[in-house]
């Protein structure tokens, strides 16, 4: 077989698979997770690249939920907010909670009605993906903490796991707490486990996170934490910075300015 | 021989007929939670696991504790427990059946259960627990059943059945070592994160299950004349007891080390379970009933004035296995989500359906017990 014969049939093959994911893609029952693979560097090389998020909890504006209006809105995450069955990927959280193991005597009356934006770490060394029995749940290539919905057997493992409360599980169909359906993203069925996915759907195509966008006080850095001439990089070379609970060993990719 | 268990009294058909009942109702409640989803039950996203990772919890330890029987038996020829070794291992097989049941029933999408063999994955604790549970109960199923084939015949068992009884023995420990070892690796949940919760399960273990199968004893003297005699009950009772004492001194050991260091992650969910946590104590009436009860039974077995009374020694088994599901289940399991990571105490309470799903699945296990005792019974009578 010719050499340009070879290099048809790929590319009709490749053509074919986008079709077929198209097709999928309009009907909502069935759509599937649509990854551009042209975006790709060829060969991803593992370690070259590890996005991370910095946010300056002093440009997050009091009382503001943009970023989880936006990430909720755009991954289809059903509003069950209040009940035991709720999910959520990125939210609010008093500061003494999400970082329970800081000192905390005597603190500052501003750190007291502090609030900061809480979501998946997407550790380095994720005790989830290490924990997850089919690979459901693993690190990529560039550092994402990912999840593969149509694996998971819904063994919540990952929850009990991770020590940062990130994950939900979907303890009932998620459609009925979902408002204004988005195209972006296919919705979950009951079952399955899921958390902040670093919007890998909007980097393929060369999009910041839909909470780095939204957020109004431009409070979140996001970058790749392997390049040292990155924003994120030099902002955490300049600043004092913090992670979750980082007595735990889990090397957490996300980082505060408090 | 399994035919033998198709026959059998007046009584035995009624307990059969009633725990088909209940097994009918565990399977409706099921599919409802099939239907709906897992938020039928009381669980959520901060108690994420509840009364079925329990009962799988506590019933590993039930099925470990068969061990109790064969080492002393097979290692060490103690004669005595001739008629308790076929006990305790189905006894195992029906333990091991109702934890995988219970694994199942907790599933988000237990279609896909197949899944942890198709992509097998060895850095996860469960990938192994799968193996060494499934091993288990076909090591304890194939060794029994043919023993007592062989006994059926008046033959001496083939030589194979030796090589897999001793192999069944460290995988008794591997059991439930394996499954300590499912929570005792995971960060930020510290009432798990200790060294000695693999200990403290065998202990604990092996004080209920050794406890379980007196009474079982009792039932098969009472129920069909099978008695498998003074000297192995008095020796399971001695055994018990002590593995009583030892799981109450790894407890003290995590008391010790909690409220001694000081360190608040260390002491919180032992301090929110036996004295309450900002101002939440719903956990504390039972934990110190568990403590108290279990303790009390302790006793009883160790002093030879009292375990030699059987209505004493039948309430204080009893009680050790109560006190140890309350201990395992409800202790440990569900409070060692509390605090949760974000330092909050929430409620839960199991729904009627998870409570069906329950006991349908005890039912599944007891039927199942059933129809093997009833075998040996009708082979060892003759």
């Amino acid at each position: 077989m010719n050499q340009q014969r070879r290099e048809f049939l790929r590319k009709a093959g490749f053509a074919a698979l986008a079709g077929l994911g198209a097709a999928a893609g309009l009907n909502p029952l069935h759509a599937l997770e649509k990854t551009d693979t042209s975006v790709f560097p060829r060969k991803p090389v593992e370690g070259k690249v590890r996005w991370g998020m910095l946010i300056d909890t002093r440009n997050c504006p009091e009382g503001c939920t943009k970023c989880s209006a936006a990430c909720h809105f755009e991954h289809n995450v059903p509003d069950f907010s209040g009940t035991k069955n709720e999910v959520k990927w990125i939210w609010k959280s008093p500061y003494e909670k999400a970082f329970p193991t800081s000192g905390m005597q005597f603190k500052s009356d501003e750190l007291e009605k502090l609030e900061v934006p809480t979501l998946c770490n997407h550790c380095a060394e994720p005790p989830c993906a290490k924990a997850c029995p089919t690979e459901a749940t693993f690190k990529r290539w560039d550092g994402i903490v990912s999840m593969d919905y149509h694996r998971c057997i819904g063994c919540r493992f990952c929850m009990a796991a991770c020590p940062y409360g990130s994950r939900s599980f979907n303890w009932q169909d998620p459609r009925p707490g979902i408002e204004i359906f988005s195209a972006s993203y296919p919705t979950r069925e009951r079952g399955v486990v899921e958390k902040c996915n670093f919007c890998s759907e909007r980097l393929v195509k060369g999009m910041l996170p839909a909470c780095v966008e939204a957020c109004p006080g431009k409070a979140i850095t996001f970058g790749n934490l392997n390049d040292p001439a990155s924003d994120i990089r030099a902002l955490l070379a300049r600043e004092e910075t913090m992670q979750r609970k980082p007595e735990l060993g889990t090397l957490p990719s996300v980082f505060y300015i408090i | 021989m399994l035919e033998k268990a198709l026959k059998g009294n007046r009584a035995y058909w009624i307990w059969m007929v009633l725990l088909v009942m209940v097994i009918v109702s565990g399977l409706s409640a099921w599919g409802r939670q099939l239907e709906f989803g897992l938020g039928v039950t009381g669980m959520g996203r901060d108690i994420s696991w509840g009364l079925y990772i329990a009962q799988f919890t506590f019933l590993v330890g039930v099925a470990a504790s068969a061990v109790m029987v064969v080492l002393p038996y097979y290692l060490h020829n103690q004669k005595a427990f001739g008629k308790t070794v076929i006990v305790g291992e189905f006894l195992a097989v029906s333990a091991a059946l109702m934890c995988m049941l219970f694994i199942l029933a907790d599933m988000g999408k237990p279609q896909r259960v197949l899944n942890v063999l198709l992509h097998p994955s060895p850095h996860s604790m469960v990938f192994w627990d799968v193996i060494v549970l499934n091993g288990y109960l076909l090591l304890n199923l194939v060794t029994g059943w043919a023993v007592l084939g062989a006994e059926r015949k008046g033959v001496l068992p083939p030589a194979w059945t030796k090589a897999l009884i001793y192999l069944s023995i460290p995988w008794a420990f591997s059991i439930h070592t394996v499954t300590a070892f499912l929570y005792a690796g995971m960060p930020g949940r510290h009432l798990w994160l200790t060294a000695v919760l693999a200990p403290r399960f065998l202990a604990s273990a092996f004080a209920a299950g050794t406890a379980l199968l007196i009474l079982i004893s009792f039932i098969l003297k009472k129920s069909a004349g099978y008695d498998i005699g003074f000297e192995a009950r008095k020796k399971l009772t001695v055994l018990a007891a002590y593995a009583g004492v030892a799981n109450f001194f790894l407890l003290g050991a995590e008391f010790f080390t909690a409220f001694y260091s000081n360190v608040p992650a260390h002491e919180h969910s032992l301090q929110h379970l036996y004295f309450g946590l900002h101002g939440h104590a719903a956990f504390v009436p039972w934990m110190w009933t568990s403590l108290v009860v279990g303790i009390g039974s302790v006793i009883v077995l160790l002093v030879p004035l009292f375990r030699s009374r059987p209505r004493l020694l039948v309430a204080a088994c009893i009680g050790l296995i109560a006190s140890i599901w309350v201990d395992k289940g409800i202790g440990l399991v569900i409070g060692g989500f509390l605090p949760t990571p974000f330092e909050e105490i929430v409620g839960y309470v199991p729904t009627i359906t998870e409570l069906q799903v329950t006991f349908g699945i005890w039912a599944i296990g007891l039927l199942v017990l059933t129809a093997l005792l009833k075998v040996v019974v009708d082979v060892k009578n003759g």
